[in-house]
């Protein structure tokens, strides 16, 4: 690459216009904090439903005035019905999968941090990403209508008008009630098939396939963007592994949504257009035959959302090892333990979680040879998952560790990831899902390992990059505090689930008192309910504080945590064009700290070579600090 | 704050452990054939991942107790890794988890790997929002054929075919009955919408699929009565799909079945011993 010729500075200003520049912006750190702020609107609705949800199952029956008054369909005199309970499990898991663990990693932090820390000035297609954007929240706009079309008379009676079977509504839930994986035939009949699944789901199918066109936007976007924008010196193993997990989830992405986008049509085209791809014929639903349906198969749905499925958990949770790798690395002032080890590890899970998604579908009816198959594969994903695990711990070995609330989350994502994950071993078998399938067992998975961990995740990267982008410290205090009652109150909530799974317990009961073999259950089921509300109610300590250290927060500097990585070299918060028009040179790996010999126990990545690194400390597996002079 | 992070980490391991050892919420007892060998293979698995899970914890707390940053001018230590760590560890967690893995298809595989064994007694069973129905052959041990058409949710749930002649002796009851000590083979097919055939203390869960006719087999060798849940979620009222599996002694499963069902003889008889049976208790 010619250097001389770019040393020379050419600045872009920022636009003046409010609305280019705060709401249609172009600019990658606008967008990334529209995407933040869009999953911290929905990780609300998505909590307040979860609470809802624990408070019908500790107390069932229960008149609770406000819910009448605001669902007089749906909570009758105040006692959530059946189908609201559904609808409110399906919309939970509808608001965190897609509107919570798949924006904030990869739009919120990735496009923020992911630029910056390859030395590029913003994306690669800087209006792509306004779409993007703008297209993920239009499908937020309409999974919000389906809780009204369904939760509201008036408004359910404005979309009945569009279709009686595909659009009914004001069904008295908030949303469709087939929860977030939406199976085929229940969700493909419509309003026959019962209460939420008029406009409902098709509101839902909608907003998925609006979901899946902004999410592939951003994957090419982020693709393009981290193999051609690097700047000098930055090859792919100096990055930071932040970027390799930003990188591998949009590959993931860009594999993997279109295959739902293309599930959901064809579900939508089964409601509207009389087609049966997912409908098979001689269905008698409701008292009735079904007629003008035949030939479809309900388990070609699961494929193709599993399909899809199953590569989302790790959407949802390699930014967050990405972030855990990064902020580890910094606190305990130690390089990462195997750098290239971590990178093999990222990309081998990316891969594996490809062949996997039929370990969903043990039950199913599919073959059971290939349930075989996929069973094995599974549980070959534990190996390069392990393989993290003791990367992190081997990182935290010998080193000096600053308890910063951004790296009590980083452990506490360690913990969770690893008492989440674990169970895996057990539910990737198919001779224990006879037992476990759909259980609690599985609820239990699945929350701490992909919801929990990957939040972990999230909380690190908030308070570690908070700094950069609003130029104030979030208040450690409260952050402490925060880290704490959440630490404890997420095992306290998904631990017990366990136990529920060990009964037998199934998953989607809106209660459990129909049968004699859960009448063991109340007392556990009670204590969640508690841990639940006491760890939803400390959220609301770190929405202050991230809002009150926006204004009121100590001023941060350049690099408040004397870290290495470029976003560090910029001002907080960075300039429209990140580095002022100079293009930065990268001179060392990611991680250089307590380097023996150099002045200060952190090298900067672009702090020139007279700083030598002392290398040839034994066999390692080395991070490229070496390895790419120009 | 080090110490009191490990203290917290060791003090979740612990109680965490404590759930699982304590056995105070566990399995109900298994009634089936392969139950207790699913039942072990659960207790392999769980045990590879409370080590797994204990080491892991436990050396995170160690890591955070004794790394904690201190006032010397120390720095920490310089290493990028091991190579020969990273291979052992790989290694191992590889053997370790792929044994357990093939381990764990055992019990799967003598159940969906092999058809069901000639002496197996057939039932029908068709699911529907929200109810469960069983078709008994009758004394010609022949299941008569079925139409959607022929579906009356009163008197005909299952839609039996009664021009055909195997179907004059077949019985339509809301209750599983099956033998002791004999492999059953359900044929398994939904109405409407996919619904799950789950029994806990049977160790056995299936899927039932509209459009598809799914043949599964196992033999329960307790007798008792027992719950039957649906496991998939089939619409509103799901959480109260619920029927019973009823396992009765041979002689009077025989003695049952032998009945005539011209005058619903057949579902008196079976009511009777639905009646005799109770459920275990928890």
């Amino acid at each position: 690459m010619a250097e001389a010729s770019h040393d020379v500075a050419h600045r872009h200003e920022p636009p003046k216009s409010f609305i280019r520049k705060y709401i249609f912006s172009l600019d990658h750190k606008v967008i990334g904090i529209q995407y933040i702020l869009l999953a911290l609107s929905a990780v609300i609705v998505g909590m307040l439903m979860s609470v809802l949800m624990r408070m019908n199952l500790s107390w069932p029956g229960t008149h609770w005035p406000i819910m009448g008054t605001l669902f007089p369909t749906g909570a009758p005199g105040g006692v959530m019905s059946a189908e609201f309970y559904l609808s409110l499990v399906t919309m939970h898991g509808t608001m965190m999968v897609f509107f919570v663990l798949t924006t904030a990693p990869q739009g919120g932090f990735g496009n923020y941090i992911l630029p910056i820390q390859i030395g590029a000035e913003d994306m690669a297609f800087p209006f792509l990403n306004m779409m993007s954007f703008w297209v993920t929240f239009v499908g937020f706009l309409v999974l919000l209508l389906a809780i009204f079309a369904e939760g509201n008379a008036t408004v359910g009676a404005w979309f009945t008008k569009l279709g009686e079977s595909a659009w009914a509504g004001g069904s008295g839930t908030v949303g469709s009630i087939g929860g977030w994986t939406q199976y085929a035939p229940l969700s493909a009949l419509g309003k026959v098939a019962g209460p939420g699944q008029g406009a409902g789901v098709t509101l839902w199918i909608i907003s998925i396939a609006i979901f899946c066109v902004g999410s592939l936007l951003g994957a090419l976007n982020f693709i393009t963007t981290l193999l051609n924008m690097r700047t000098r010196g930055m090859s792919l193993m100096r990055m930071p592994l932040t970027c390799w997990a930003w990188f591998t989830t949009a590959v993931l992405a860009l594999l993997s949504f279109p295959v739902l986008l293309g599930g959901g049509i064809l579900l939508l085209l089964d409601r509207i257009a009389g087609t049966s791809f997912f409908i098979p014929g001689g269905e008698y639903v409701s008292g009735a035959l079904i007629p003008n349906h035949a030939g479809g198969s309900p388990l070609l749905w699961q494929h193709l959302f599993w399909f899809f499925g199953h590569p989302e958990v790790y959407i949802a949770i390699l930014p967050g090892m990405g972030a855990t790798s990064h902020i580890l690395s910094t606190f305990a002032r130690k390089p990462i333990f195997g750098y290239r080890a971590m990178v093999f590890a990222i990309f081998a899970i990316g891969m594996l979680g490809f062949f996997v998604w039929g370990h969903h579908m043990f039950m199913s009816g599919m073959s059971p040879y290939s349930a075989v198959a996929f069973s094995i594969l599974t549980l070959s994903i534990g190996v390069p998952s392990a393989i993290k695990t003791f990367n992190w711990i081997g990182t935290l070995w010998g080193a000096k560790i600053r308890f910063t609330t951004p790296m009590l989350f980083a452990i506490g994502f360690v913990s969770v990831f690893v008492a989440g994950g674990i169970t895996g071993l057990v539910l990737g078998q198919t001779s224990l899902d006879f037992f476990f399938h759909d259980t609690y067992f599985v609820t239990a998975h699945f929350h701490l390992v992909m919801g929990v961990a990957s939040i972990f995740g999230m909380f690190a990267a908030t308070y570690f990059w908070f700094p950069k982008m609003f130029g104030r410290m979030m208040h450690e205090g409260m952050g402490k505090l925060h880290f704490w009652v959440t630490f404890v109150g997420v095992y306290a909530i998904f631990i017990p689930f366990h136990a529920m799974g060990m009964l037998g317990m199934p998953r989607r009961y809106s209660n459990f008192s129909e049968y004699e073999f859960l009448k063991n259950s109340h007392g556990l089921v009670l204590f969640v309910t508690v841990a639940a509300i006491v760890t939803v109610s400390i959220q609301l300590l770190f929405y202050f504080n991230f809002f009150w250290s926006m204004f009121k927060g100590k001023k941060a500097t350049d690099n408040p945590w004397e870290a290495t990585t470029l976003e560090w070299t910029i001002p907080s918060p960075p300039p429209h064009d990140n580095f002022a028009g100079v293009v930065p040179t990268v001179y060392h790996g990611p991680y250089e700290f307590s380097v023996p010999g150099a002045p200060r126990d952190f090298i900067m990545q672009t702090e020139p070579e007279g700083v030598e690194v002392t290398a040839g400390l034994g066999e390692t597996s080395g991070n490229g600090g070496n390895g790419h002079k120009h | 704050m080090g110490r009191i992070l490990a203290i917290a980490i060791w003090f979740i391991t612990v109680a965490s452990l404590w759930m699982f050892l304590s056995h105070r919420w566990w399995f109900p007892e298994a009634i089936s054939e392969h139950g207790p060998r699913v039942d072990s293979q659960f207790a392999i698995t769980i045990l590879v991942c409370g080590i797994a899970f204990a080491a892991a914890q436990i050396g995170l707390g160690w890591t955070v107790w004794k790394y904690r940053d201190s006032a010397d001018k120390q720095r920490a230590t310089y290493s990028h890794g091991n190579n020969r760590l990273e291979v052992v560890w790989t290694i191992v967690t590889a053997v370790v988890f792929i044994s357990l893995a093939v381990m764990g298809q055992r019990v799967w595989a003598s159940l969906h790997l092999h058809a069901a064994p000639a002496n197996a007694y057939r039932i029908e069973v068709v699911a529907q929002q929200f109810d469960w129905n069983f078709h008994y052959p009758g004394k010609d041990n022949l299941l008569g054929r079925t139409k959607p058409e022929m579906i009356d949710d009163a008197t005909n749930p299952v839609g039996l075919d009664e021009a055909d002649p195997n179907a004059k002796d077949d019985a339509q009851v809301k209750t599983l009955v099956v033998p002791a000590n004999r492999p059953v083979e359900l044929i398994l097919e939904s109405k409407d919408v996919t619904h799950s055939f789950w029994v806990p203390q049977l160790r056995f869960k299936q899927d039932l699929v509209p459009g598809m006719a799914i043949h599964v087999h196992f033999t329960a060798n307790k007798v008792g009565k027992y719950e039957l849940a649906c496991a998939e979620l089939c619409g509103m009222n799901h959480f109260k799909m619920k029927s019973y599996m009823l396992v009765l002694p041979e002689n009077e499963f025989d003695e049952l079945t032998a009945l005539p069902n011209d005058k619903g003889q057949f579902l008196t008889r079976k009511d009777q011993l639905l009646a005799k049976y109770p459920l275990p208790t928890y």
